[in-house]
């Protein structure tokens, strides 16, 4: 599960859940990839990602490399922060874990890069 | 062996490692799968060139993605076999995999998506017949329960519906669309599914490929966030392309038939006064003609 995908995650279709992000990661397990670098990509996610949530899952998963806390003015133009953004968002996988949900404590597991998401008959 | 797999078990169940494998592995089916994901990526209507944030929903081992990344697209898949997800992770597609039951919602925040497609997913989502609560008690209540309980999902297939049109209706951004290719029993599915997908705000509707070839004929659902919009034109329907049983032109030619034969039409005016002639011709004893001959008689009512 790539921090991209972690960001937009959240625990909502839990019953009881108002918000449900975003989701605490306990990770057992992480890797870093190469993926290619797309500066448009990126730029245009940037706009969606809640930049907050982002370094909060940084610092979970206790990643050294430095994530600026804010994005940057003018980011577009910015390839270095471009660079930055790529590689918190698509390169760093959480492979194994749990996700929690910051409103019931429930936790979603993740194997093997998979969250799972599936609730229970009654949590739904 | 039925024509319909989602009358014999639910699909992570029906999904599982043989089955998984099996479907991975034919090549007719990998491009029937190529081909509609395609089709489908273009009625998604992106813009040119741009790199989009996709969901994948249903989307199995991969096989819709690789088009989704082929296209240059970053996309993002759910689905509930594990199995499947497996083989997707076996074949290292691009994409993040979720485990995930369409019917409970799509966990995503809002506005999280440019686009979703769906590739012979949907009418698995309404499965579950009550009917089958049974058998599957037998074969796996002692492995896992949970299973059985699973069966509520019958319960309800309308409301497992609105709750994922809705949540895919939050999740994705203002204006863009989510395209199904899927495979309907009969028009009261197509029915409740649209309903439902228009009750979540969603616009749109039914595109059908080749309407006329009950081979190559595939159904599109189209939805749209958004407000109104003309629906992409199917492919197939031009004249040229249709199946050799269908005859076009049959109504002119029966109409030239009639003037090249050089009679008047029965009954008319001119066919009588032409019947007394060949009459008179015989012999036969007949009335003279007058201004009475062939007019219109007031309809009588016995």
């Amino acid at each position: 599960m790539k921090l991209l995908t972690h960001n937009i995650l959240t625990s909502k279709c839990l019953k009881g859940v108002t918000v449900g992000y975003p989701l605490g990661i306990v990770a057992k397990e992480v890797k870093v990839n190469e993926v290619d670098f797309n500066p448009e990509f990126i730029s245009r996610m940037i706009q969606k990602v809640d930049w907050p949530a982002l370094c909060k899952a940084a610092e979970n998963l206790g990643h050294t490399d430095e994530l600026p806390p804010t994005v940057v003015d003018d980011y577009e133009n910015n390839e270095e922060f471009l660079k930055k953004a790529h590689h918190f968002l698509m390169e760093i996988e959480v492979m194994n874990g749990d996700l929690i949900c910051p409103e019931t404590g429930r936790k979603f597991p993740v194997t093997d890069g998979i969250p799972n998401m599936l609730a229970n008959e009654d949590e739904v | 062996m039925s024509g319909r797999p989602e009358h014999q078990a639910p699909p992570e169940i029906f999904y599982g490692e043989d089955e998984a494998r099996k479907y991975s592995r034919n090549t007719r089916m990998m491009e029937i799968q190529l081909t509609m994901s395609e089709r489908a990526v273009e009625l998604l209507c992106l813009p040119e060139n741009q790199p989009c944030h996709l969901l994948d929903l249903g989307c199995g081992s991969g096989l819709s993605g690789e088009t989704l990344t082929e296209q240059g697209h970053i996309w993002t898949g759910v689905d509930i076999s594990s199995a499947m997800l497996g083989v997707a992770k076996e074949r290292e597609v691009e994409g993040d995999l979720l485990l995930g039951d369409l019917g409970q919602g799509l966990p995503f925040r809002a506005g999280a998506f440019d686009g979703a497609i769906s590739i012979s997913a949907l009418q698995w989502l309404e499965f579950f017949k009550v009917r089958y609560f049974n058998n599957y008690c037998l074969i796996f209540h002692l492995i896992d329960c949970r299973l059985c309980n699973a069966d509520q999902r019958s319960h309800n297939p309308a409301k497992r519906l609105y709750i994922f049109f809705s949540s895919l209706y939050s999740c994705l951004s203002r204006g863009s669309r989510a395209i199904f290719q899927f495979y309907p029993e009969n028009s009261s599915q197509v029915e409740l599914i649209t309903s439902q997908a228009m009750k979540a705000g969603f616009t749109g509707g039914l595109v059908v490929d080749y309407p006329n070839s009950t081979k190559a004929k595939k159904f599109f659902l189209c939805l749209m966030t958004g407000g109104q919009q003309p629906l992409p034109a199917a492919l197939g329907v031009d004249s040229r392309e249709d199946a050799p049983n269908h005859v076009a032109f049959s109504q002119k030619r029966d109409r030239v038939k009639q003037l090249r034969s050089g009679k008047a039409p029965k009954k008319s005016r001119d066919w009588i006064l032409e019947k007394k002639e060949r009459r008179r011709r015989q012999g036969k004893e007949t009335r003279d003609d007058s201004k009475f001959t062939g007019r219109k008689r007031p309809s009588h009512v016995w």
